[in-house]
Order: C-alpha cells, then structure tokens, then sequence
C-alpha cells in the first residue's frame, strides 16, 4: 500500500496544466504592457505613475550576479506579463460563477476553495497565474472586520490603506527582481487586520502558474494593526514544462505596536525533472517590518521545489523590544539549486531575532545558506541566534553556509552556529535494526533533523510539508 | 594614478639590474594591476575593508617607486636577545641582512627567484603590485630531513627615509620532506603613511612542519596588507599564529592548500585594538584531499572606534572525505564605538565530513566582572583580568614552548 502511495507521489504530482482559453498581454516589457496591465484592472493613476516610475528605475538596475546558483540569461521581452483565464475578463462574482475547470484544477491542487469544506477552517485566496481566482470565507472575516481580499480588489475598495503602505517596507528603488514586480505586478493578497482583533483562522493563498511563457509576478502586502494577530500561509505549484518559468514576487509584511504575523511558506514549485530540464526560477523577495512596540514577525519556510530558489525573507526590526524569527528548512535534489537565508536588521532597543535553517542537499544539487545579522549603533540590549545545520547526502552535491555578522553595538551578543556533517551510520544502524528499510530510515531521520522548524509550521501544513520533506528525498539514498 | 604608476615602474627598472625575464614577467604584473587597479568593497574579499578607499583617506597620493639602492644602517637594540635566532634583516622592502649562523650550511640553499609565478586570481590585484615592484625575491630552500636548530626571525623594519611610500616585499621558502623551520615575524615601523604590501609562499613538502608567528605590537600609522599562501603535502603541518594590533590598518590572509593525506593548518589570531585601528584576518582553507583537518581560532578585543573582521572560508572538495574543519571566532567589544564583523564561510561538496563554525561577538560577562570585584579587585583590573584570559586561550595554542614565552613577554600577555 505504501510502495504503491510512494509510487504515486514519486513524479510531481502536481505537474498536470489546465487547458483554459487565457487572455494575455501582448509579450515583452514596456510602457505599453504596464499601462495595458493598469488599464485593464482599472487602476488609479497614482498606481500607474508608481508602476511607470519603477520601470524607469528598472532600466537602470543591473541583475545581481552575485549568487551561488547560475542560471541562462532571461529574456525579459520574451515574456508574458499578464495573463488570465478568457472567463476572467469579467470577475466573478461567488465561485458558481467560475469556471467549472478551474474549480477542478483547485481540487486537484487539494485546496478547499469549495466552503462546503468548512472543516478545514482555513480562508484561501487562491492565484492562478496572474489573477486572484476567488477568496473563501469572506463573510466570517468581515464580521471582524478583517480585510482578506485580492490586492485588484484592495486598490478599488482601500485605495488610502494601499497607498500608505504598498513599497514601504519593499521601495520601487530596491534590487532589480523587486523592482520589475513593482513595475508589473499583476494581482496578490492583501490583508488588513484591524487593532486588536486575533484573526480566527488561517488566512492562506495558492499560488499556481498555468501558461506557459509566463512570469508570475504577484505581491502580497499584510497589515497587522496595533495589538491584532495574523497567521497566513502559502502554498505553491506549477505544471511540467520543458521552459524554466520565472516567479518573482514581492511580499511586504508590516507589524504595528504589539502586533504579530506568523508567515508559513510550503514551496513545491515544479523543481525541473532528473536531467535538470525546466522548472520554476523562484527569485522572491519578502520582507517583514515590525514598525511599532513590542511587534513579531515570524518566518517559516519549507523549500522542496523550484529550479533556483533565491530568496531571503527579512526582518527589520525597528520597534523597541521587537521580535524577529526565521525557520527554515531547504531540501535540494537532483539538479536543484537553493541560495536561501534571511536578514536580521535590529534597529530598535532590546530587539531579538532568532534563526534555525535545515538545509539537505541530496542528488546533484546545491544549497546555499546566506544570512546577514545586523546590529546598528543604536540598537543597545539586542540579542541574535542562529543556528544553520546542513545534510548532504552523497558526493556530487554541495552546501555552503555564507553568513554575515555586522555588530556595532557593545551591549549586544551574537551568537551563531552551523554545523555540517552526514546521516551518521550509527543512526542508519539502529533503525534498519528495528525493521525500518534504509529510505523509512532516513526519512525518520530526516524527519527529526528537521523537526524544530516543521514545529513552527500550523497542524495542517505541518503534515503536508512532513510529507513532502518524504517525497523529495526519495530515490537519494543509496 | 595610472601615469604615476607607469613614471615610477621605468624609474624603478631603469635603476635595478633585472633579468629580461623578470622585466617581461613585471610588466605583465603591472599591466595586470593597472587593469584592475586597488581592490574596492565592490569585490565580496574586500566586502569589509575598502583598501582603496583606505589608502586614499589616511596616505593619499602613493609613490610606488621604491629605491632599493639605498644603504640602510641596522639598529642591533632591536633584535630579540631572549633566544639565539638565524636573522633575516629587511628594511623598506630590502634584504639587508640574511644570517642563518646556527644552521649546517650545506642543508640550506638561498637563492634569488628569476621567475615567480603570476597573480593567478584577478581577485586580488595586490598581488600583482607586489609582483611589478618587489626587488629580487629570495628563496630558502630547506633540504630533506633536515630541522632548523635555532628559529628564524624575521625583522621587517621600516625607517623615516620612506614616507607616503607603496614597500613590496616578497619571500620564498621551500621545505623539502621531513623538513622543519619555526619562523618569527616582527615588524618594526619606525615610518609614517605608507602602504606595505608582503607576500610570503611556503611549499611543505611530505611530512615537512612550518610553524610561523607574526607579531605587529609596535604602533604605527602604516597600511598593510600580508599575503601567506601555504601549501602542503601529505601529512605535514603548518601552524600561523598572528597577533595584530599596532598598525592602523592590517589585513593578514593566509591561504592554505592541504594537497595530501593526513595534512594539517591550523591558523590562530588575536586583534587587540584600540583608537580607530581597522584590521582584518581572512583565512581560506582549501581541502582537497582525504584526511585533512584545518582549526582556526581568532579572537579579538575591540576598543574606542576600532574595527575588527575575521573572513574565513573553509572550501571541501568532493574528494576530501573525511575533512576535519572547525572554525572559531570571538569578539569582545569594550566601546560603543566598536564595531566587529564576520563572514565564516563554509563551501562543502563531500559528504562524509565533519565541519562547523561559531561566531560570538558581545560585551564582557557582567556575571565574571561581579565577581571578580565581590572578591576586591576594581573594575579595571577585573576586565583586564578577563580580556587577558580571554587572549590568553590564542597564544596557548603555539605549540613551541620557548617561544610561547617568549610571545607572552613580547605581547604583554601572562
């Protein structure tokens, strides 16, 4: 039963593509694509002047090359900057509206866009391709005044609340893949939580690219107002394609006095096949702002897919006494390639930051682990943590760890930590003892050496990403 | 700067006796650095200290050439009286006396280099300044089997004749198998603004043991910048002990090739610094054979506005299995002017090793200064009771007992 369920899960299970009529911006990257994106979701032209002042700023920006993972130069006019199912040109307006396909496309995905899947109690807003499809549970979230929509809806109905906020924690003027999204960012969630209101339930958003040759340039932008709290998740998959397709998204968390915002990420983007063939780019940039008093905010990651991943969720903590966490684990095989970290910036007093990173590198990959912890002058009593461990499994991969330690501050202590070694043959030994075959073996193994990051993650999550930690190894051993 | 350069490089051939050889491999050298100029932080090595922007704050206009023409008088207060010593003498960047009196002569071979190799990084273009205008550079060939009786202490001294000065200096030392050689570095600097540019390579042969001490405690308001590159055969060792702090900018790097079985480096450092001293140990260890082990340890005491930054990288090739590497470095920062970086770096393509690295970087433990005060002694003695024990653990790990000593005195640590 098991053997056949392994089977099963071996190739991405995922990598199925919706054959849905799109609609799509003409190819290449232009003033007149950005205005074609802007008019066609009916955007302020204070959004357009940003987007236009952005893609004037792009054309001076050179990209980084300064990372481990290579990768063929992108043709950016080659590309479609927008693209959305033909039924969308008009939103609809609950989900009897949506196309039946696309409806059959999230249930395979496993996501409960349906509401009659009630159990699960988690709110989606799911995104396929550039659009945000549907948002379950609006009503339970309203009552408590909790905004949970697409960030197309956000500009129409919050326009003061996106203004304020939109590229203040990620500037138009920051590296080059953050810019290109400013300029051309299609759709994302957005969520507002009011003061003092504790989210009931998950918030979380599906990521799927479906059309070939296109990018997926989303952005998601969290307020948590003074006092409330947030849990949001985020899942990801992609269709088999010979093309590597690029995702560069922008993520902007901001956390007022006393507010707090825990982000988990399960990452199975379609990771290319044994030969390295296609697969997604995964080139993202998250940022988290704790801004008020006292404020959290928490990454947690589980990176299994993806040809390239290269992204580094931060932490600036500016508020006094503000909390700033990162768990992460990084599973690369075959010819996958990660260069992942995080960056603590303590700016504020008695701010404290905490990193874990599990990297596994299996196969032909290649993990990086690159982190910068960055305590300024005026950041007194600020403690940081890290610890970065590193699995590799045979001798044709490679981890690396890159970490940066800045300390200005004499009242302050960094401590960090990182260790890299292999699955001990004593560890092997005793479990096949007890009956387990050598992959049961290493994936309990596994399975613990990760378990101080899957811990952080939510019950249903932590389940599926325990799962995927399985299956992505699968085939490594021996 | 580049007309300057290239006045200065004719001035110096003109006025030297070089081979053609030398002259052709010079020139190369010089070409190769006017293309890439002096290393910025846009190169991730330089990330930390920006040794253009350096030597265009504190010295200005440089002038590269060098007249190594001139005769220098040599103080004999300076040398060590403590131990009897073989002496290599150098003033401004010449050889001015090679004495190797304790040792069989017949076991040592000295020579000058007609070819040295090329800069093979475009990474580091100091290496070609150094190539284009260092004199004659000397060779010490130790013969198989054969252990140095007394240490070599090299004297590098500069005097007020140079000012506002780039000084290259380079050395060679070859030690054949089952060899050994203890080498003590001092710098006496009795100059102002200049920029010192050293690069020392040791070959170990199998088997062969280096065991190399760089002191820089007088202070002065000199740049420089010290290259050793170390590689080693199967089963020998070498052992690099840097205690960094007189100067106001310093950045030592030592690389270390293990290109046998059972090879070993260990590299240890101490940054005692104060006012607004700038300095930076980058350590490489390159492990690209079964069986190697590679330990580092720096520490480093900061005060007033200085700064310290340790680099270290520890690379493990998909054949080195079994790599042993471990990586410790540690600050203290007395001030709120202090600053303190680092970047350990681990790079591993093998599986079957056992690497790790820590950082620590903070204030003194209030606990140990309570302590130390409930039990009468003042807070000045209590934290200098503490930073001393606290350097103390570096200079422990020399493995040579009389010139741990002799360090000890030297550096004012007991």
């Amino acid at each position: 039963m098991r053997d056949k369920q392994i089977e099963d899960l071996k190739d991405y299970k995922y990598g199925f593509s919706t054959d849905i009529e799109s609609f799509k911006a003409p190819k290449g990257l232009n003033e007149d694509v950005i205005r074609f994106i802007s008019n066609i979701k009916k955007e302020p032209d204070w959004l357009l002047q940003w987007r236009l002042k952005a893609f004037e700023r792009l054309k001076v920006l050179k990209e980084p090359n300064w990372q481990k993972p290579k990768y063929p130069k992108i043709d950016y006019q080659d590309l479609y900057y927008y693209s959305a199912p033909k039924s969308f040109k008009k939103k609809p307006k609950n989900l009897e509206d949506l196309d039946p396909k696309l409806l059959e496309t999230y249930k395979k995905l496993g996501i409960p866009l349906q509401e009659q899947k009630r159990l699960n109690g988690i709110a989606v807003d799911a995104v396929f391709d550039s659009v945000s499809v549907a948002t379950t549970f609006k009503d339970t979230l309203t009552e408590k005044g909790i905004i949970f929509c697409s960030i197309s809806e956000a500009i129409q109905k919050y326009p003061d609340l996106v203004k304020k906020y939109l590229g203040s924690v990620i500037p138009i003027t920051d590296h080059f893949f953050a810019t290109l999204n400013s300029a051309v960012f299609t759709d994302g969630s957005f969520v507002y939580i009011p003061p003092n209101v504790k989210c009931p339930m998950e918030l979380s958003t599906y990521f799927r690219i479906n059309a070939s040759d296109t990018g997926q340039f989303e952005r998601t932008l969290i307020i948590a107002d003074k006092g409330s709290y947030v849990s949001y998740l985020e899942g990801c998959t992609a269709p088999m394609r010979d093309e590597n397709q690029l995702h560069a998204a922008n993520v902007e968390l901001i956390a007022l006095d006393d507010a707090e915002i825990k982000y988990s990420t399960v990452q199975n983007w379609y990771p290319g096949d044994k030969d390295g063939k296609g697969g997604i780019y995964n080139f993202v940039t998250k940022r988290g702002l704790c801004k008020g008093k006292n404020s959290k905010i928490s990454w947690t990651q589980v990176e299994t897919g993806s040809a390239i991943t290269w992204k580094y969720p931060s932490c600036i903590l500016k508020g006094d006494n503000s909390i700033g966490e990162f768990y992460s684990i990084a599973i690369t095989n075959n010819h996958q390639k990660a260069d992942t970290g995080t960056k603590m910036i303590h700016l504020g007093k008695n701010t404290k930051s905490k990193i874990i990173s599990k990297g596994i590198s299996a196969g032909k990959s290649d993990m990086t682990y690159r982190g910068l912890v960055d305590i300024s002058k005026n950041a007194s009593n600020s403690t940081n943590y890290t610890q970065c461990d590193s699995l590799l499994m045979g001798n044709k991969c490679g981890a690396h760890t890159v970490p940066y330690i800045k300390n200005k501050n004499s009242n302050s202590n960094i401590a960090h930590e990182a260790t890299t070694s292999k699955i001990s043959e004593d560890q092997l030994h005793y479990c096949q003892q007890r009956g387990l075959n050598q992959e049961e073996a290493v994936g309990l193994i596994v399975n613990g050496f990760c378990k101080e990051v899957l811990q952080q993650l939510p019950m249903e999550f932590a389940v599926e990403a325990q799962k995927l930690v399985g299956i992505s190894l699968e085939g490594s051993v021996g | 700067m580049e007309q300057k350069l290239k006045t200065d490089f004719d001035k110096f051939i003109s006025t030297s006796n070089f081979s053609n050889q030398e002259i052709k491999l010079k020139k190369e050298a010089l070409d190769n650095f006017l293309k890439n100029g002096f290393p910025s932080r846009k190169l991730e090595n330089w990330k930390f200290s920006d040794i253009n922007q350096i030597i265009q704050k504190n010295i200005g206009e440089l002038t590269f050439y060098n007249d190594y023409n001139i005769e220098n008088e040599i103080n004999d207060e300076i040398f060590i009286k403590e131990i009897e010593h073989n002496k290599i003498v150098i003033v401004n960047g010449k050889v001015e006396q090679l004495s190797f009196e304790y040792e069989e002569s017949d076991k040592i071979n000295l020579t000058t280099l007609d070819n040295f190799n090329q800069n093979p990084n475009d990474d580091n273009s100091l290496l070609s300044l150094n190539n284009s205008f260092s004199n004659k550079i000397h060779n010490i060939l130790v013969k198989k089997n054969y252990s140095f009786k007394k240490p070599l202490i090299i004297y590098q001294i500069t005097n007020e004749k140079v000012s506002k000065t780039n000084i290259n200096f380079q050395l060679n030392l070859d030690l054949e198998e089952n060899s050994s050689i203890k080498i003590i570095n001092v710098s006496d600097d009795n100059s102002e603004k200049n920029f010192i540019n050293n690069l020392f390579n040791f070959n170990l042969g199998k088997n062969a043991i280096l065991k190399n001490y760089k002191i820089d405690k007088k202070s002065n308001t000199n740049i420089k910048y010290d290259y050793s590159s170390i590689t080693q055969k199967g089963n020998s060792i070498s052992e690099t002990f840097i205690f960094s702090s007189g100067s106001d900018y310093i950045k030592n790097e030592v690389s270390c090739n293990l290109e046998g079985q059972y090879s070993s480096a260990f590299i240890n450092g101490i940054h005692l610094l104060s006012k607004n001293k700038h300095h930076e140990i980058r350590t490489n260890t390159n492990h690209s054979y079964e069986n190697t082990k590679s330990y580092q340890l720096i520490k480093s005491v900061i005060d007033d506005s200085s700064k310290s930054v340790y680099q270290g990288k520890i690379y493990v090739d998909s054949k080195a299995q079994k790599t042993d590497g471990y990586q410790l470095s540690k600050a203290v920062l007395l001030n709120e002017q202090a600053e303190f970086n680092a970047k350990p770096e681990l790079e591993i393509y093998a599986d079957d090793v056992k690497c790790s690295h820590g950082s620590a970087s903070g204030s003194l433990d209030e606990n140990s200064i309570f302590y130390l005060m409930s039990r009468g002694l003042d807070q000045k003695t209590a934290k200098k009771l503490l930073i001393n024990g606290f350097l103390l653990d570096v200079v422990e790990k020399i493995t040579d007992e009389e010139i741990k000593k002799l360090i000890k005195k030297m550096i004012g640590l007991n």
